[in-house]
């Protein structure tokens, strides 16, 4: 590794470790710290391959820094800052450390220059995260945290099985655009991967399952990093796959049909997350430089107001322990600042202009126009009004105002307004100069997302979105409910094994193979041992004991013999000498 | 009482803004078919220029989106909470 070039992933791993030594106002300097001295890692970094490592042969790229993987750099360690502000009131060390490892292994994918480095960290960015669930430390969050890393650990086999069949073809681990392998099984295993993570349905339902069961703060860390490094690699390895632009259009619709039914404020949002990856996966499938551009600013944009949407949700969960939308209403009495700053989330969500949703959601549908794609963006457009009906209208009025549930809570601690407030401005100031978001992106080309036919239009959409709105109210009412989604596969799908498991197969195997076996097998081995058992104790043992009693006569004739007194001894060498004599006479 | 608190309660300012609301959605409407008029803007596709596309779509969409997602959920994925855990 290049002395030079120090990995910010790193910094972010072993930095974490620091914490679990430190207390107090140490401890909170260094959460501070260590993130800030990632980003500015980032920011000093250089284009160009640092960190080789030599493993078995190959070479090992950790650093592979240029435009794109910078965007993501970026963009990535400024979350784990405003993550850390966030939590910087929870006194527990175990979320502070997986947090970091998180951030850090999501860096380590960002900046994997083959496909040996970046497995060792999709893996590690499983892990860590899964461990943000179960420490919420509540029985429903063990079992999502569960099913969470079943799914994540499946989807790392196929990535790995991929990356071995791609080894075997080609002999290398290098990871650039797979075109040339489009089509081959190698290539199938590794998008698979890569769409599970991006939660691409139906490989996507881990995604709502496990966020909102995961710690108020670990959440907010979650939205940020596996869908969006996800992102990364489907950028990197898949531009321009066809595939990509219609699962990304289906995407960002279902996002919305299910935040329709939604009663979970956090689980509405965790939707509302894959509508929104939806646009980035429908950007990478189109591949064309706005296309592009437009997947890495999305991206961008979308970690800060996502965090910032998360945040509120987490700050009224916080404070009032309550989740559900229909237990919530009135909240703005008492909450004045979440409110202000939970709605320029949702305004930047929403595409509204000033805000960045509108300078980066809008590259990617002018980038489906520009290619003439009539049904894209007309599915885009509408995927964008249900953005705005969803976290920019029912999750605030039912959360923050609607119908008063006389709950009185007070505004989240001050670490936690301010990881929002300084979210709240990264999204202002991207969506009023985007130009600074614009230079960091990767391929050349010249956007303007202030043009009159978009602005006016889109202020019309959200205006009429709105009266929409209220006129439907009614039907919108979070009702108590929860809504099937592919995660049924393996919750119902795995009582239902447990099930046959335990009822059919056992009868199976009691009543038929346990009999074939009982009259084919047991009962003929057990006969057969009884005769040979026989056979030992009678012949064998018999043999044995035979020899042993004959033994012991001769002994106790030989004992009677062997006396111990001198004169029998003597009488008998005596006799001895008697009869030899008599013997030579009789013989003479 | 804070400041959203006080133009909510009150009935009379909430009509107030209610009203307030109403003209703004009107303006849109009237900026989104006469600016491009005047300025001679256009979209990609022929339909965005249809007079007052954006808001049309949207308010189509809002209705198109609930309407189609509680049929959906009616009929077939809305279910209890412990659904799971019977």
């Amino acid at each position: 590794m290049s002395p030079e070039w120090i990995h910010p992933g790193l910094i972010l791993i072993v930095g974490a470790w620091l914490l679990p030594f430190l207390k107090g106002n140490a401890k909170r300097v260094a959460m501070l710290a260590v993130p800030t001295a990632a980003l500015i890692d980032c920011f000093l970094m250089s284009a160009g391959t640092h960190g080789v490592v030599s493993v078995w042969g190959y070479e090992v790229v950790f650093g592979r820094v240029d435009s794109l993987s910078l965007v993501f750099g970026y963009v990535f360690s400024i979350m784990a800052l405003i993550g850390m502000v966030y939590a910087l009131h929870v006194d527990d060390n175990a979320q502070h450390v997986s947090a970091l490892t998180y951030a850090g292994a999501a860096l380590g994918v960002t900046f994997a220059g083959d496909f040996l480095s970046l497995y060792v960290f999709w893996e590690v960015m499983a892990v860590s995260s899964a461990l943000l669930v179960w420490l919420h430390r509540e029985e429903a969050s063990v079992a999502a945290g569960f099913r969470y890393l079943m799914t994540h650990v499946f989807g790392g086999l196929l990535l790995l099985a991929g990356i071995v069949l791609l080894w075997r073809e080609t002999g290398s681990f290098a990871f650039d655009d797979l075109k040339a392998f489009s089509g081959s099984a190698a290539w199938y295993l590794i998008l698979a991967a890569f769409l599970l993570n991006a939660a691409v349905p139906p490989l996507g339902a881990w995604l709502p399952d496990a966020y909102p069961a995961a710690t108020v703060t670990g959440a907010v860390f979650m939205t940020a990093f596996t869908t969006k490094s996800a992102v990364y690699v489907l950028i990197r390895g898949f531009p321009g796959t066809e595939l990509l632009i219609w699962l990304g259009a289906i995407m960002a619709l279902y996002g919305v049909v299910y935040a329709v039914l939604e009663n979970d404020a956090r689980r509405l949002l965790a939707y509302h997350i894959i509508s929104q990856v939806g646009y980035m996966v429908c950007g990478v499938g189109i591949g064309t430089a706005l296309a592009i551009n437009g997947a890495c600013a999305h991206a961008f944009a979308h970690i800060l107001y996502k965090a910032l949407l998360f945040m509120g949700a987490g700050a009224v969960m916080q404070v009032t322990g309550l989740r559900k939308l229909s237990d919530m209403g009135g909240l703005y009495k008492t909450m004045p600042l979440t409110v202000f700053l939970y709605m320029i989330g949702a305004f930047a969500i929403s595409a509204v202009p000033l805000f960045s949703g509108f300078v980066s959601k809008s590259m990617i549908v002018s980038a489906s126009a520009e290619s003439h794609m009539t049904a894209i963006f007309l599915m885009l457009t509408l995927a964008s009004a249900g953005t705005f009906l969803h976290t920019g209208l029912k999750l605030p009025y039912y959360m923050f105002f609607g119908k008063d549930s006389g709950v009185r809570a007070k505004e989240p601690p001050k670490n936690m307004l301010a990881a929002m407030a300084i979210a709240a401005v990264a999204c202002t100031i991207i969506g009023v100069f985007p130009g600074l978001l614009y230079q960091a992106l990767p391929r050349a080309v010249e956007y303007a997302p202030y043009t009159l036919q978009h602005v006016t239009a889109t202020t019309g959409m959200l205006g009429f979105t709105a009266l929409g709105f209220f006129l439907l109210l009614k039907h919108l009412d979070p009702k108590l409910t929860i809504s099937l989604d592919t995660d049924w596969i393996y919750r119902r799908g795995a009582a239902l094994l447990t099930w046959v498991a335990r009822k059919p197969l056992t009868v199976l195997e009691y009543g038929f193979v346990g009999q074939i076996y009982e009259f084919v097998f047991r009962r003929p081995v057990l006969g057969a041992a009884g005769l040979l058992r026989g056979f030992d104790s009678f012949v064998v043992d018999g043999l044995i004991v035979g020899v042993g009693r004959l033994t012991l006569r001769l002994n106790q004739l030989l004992r009677t013999a062997i006396s111990g007194h001198a004169q029998h001894y003597g009488l008998v060498m005596a006799a001895g000498i008697l009869l030899l004599l008599a013997l030579a006479l009789i013989a003479v | 009482m804070n400041f959203l608190e006080r133009q909510l309660e009150d009935p009379v300012r909430f009509a107030r803004l209610k009203r307030w609301g109403l003209i703004f959605l009107a303006l849109t409407l009237v900026a989104e078919i006469v600016l491009p008029l005047i300025f001679g803007s256009h979209g990609h596709f022929s339909f965005e220029d249809f007079p007052g596309w954006g808001s049309i779509y949207g308010f189509v969409s809002c209705a198109v989106i609930i309407i189609v997602s509680k049929v959906i959920g009616k009929l077939w994925l809305m279910r209890r909470e412990d659904h799971y855990e019977s």
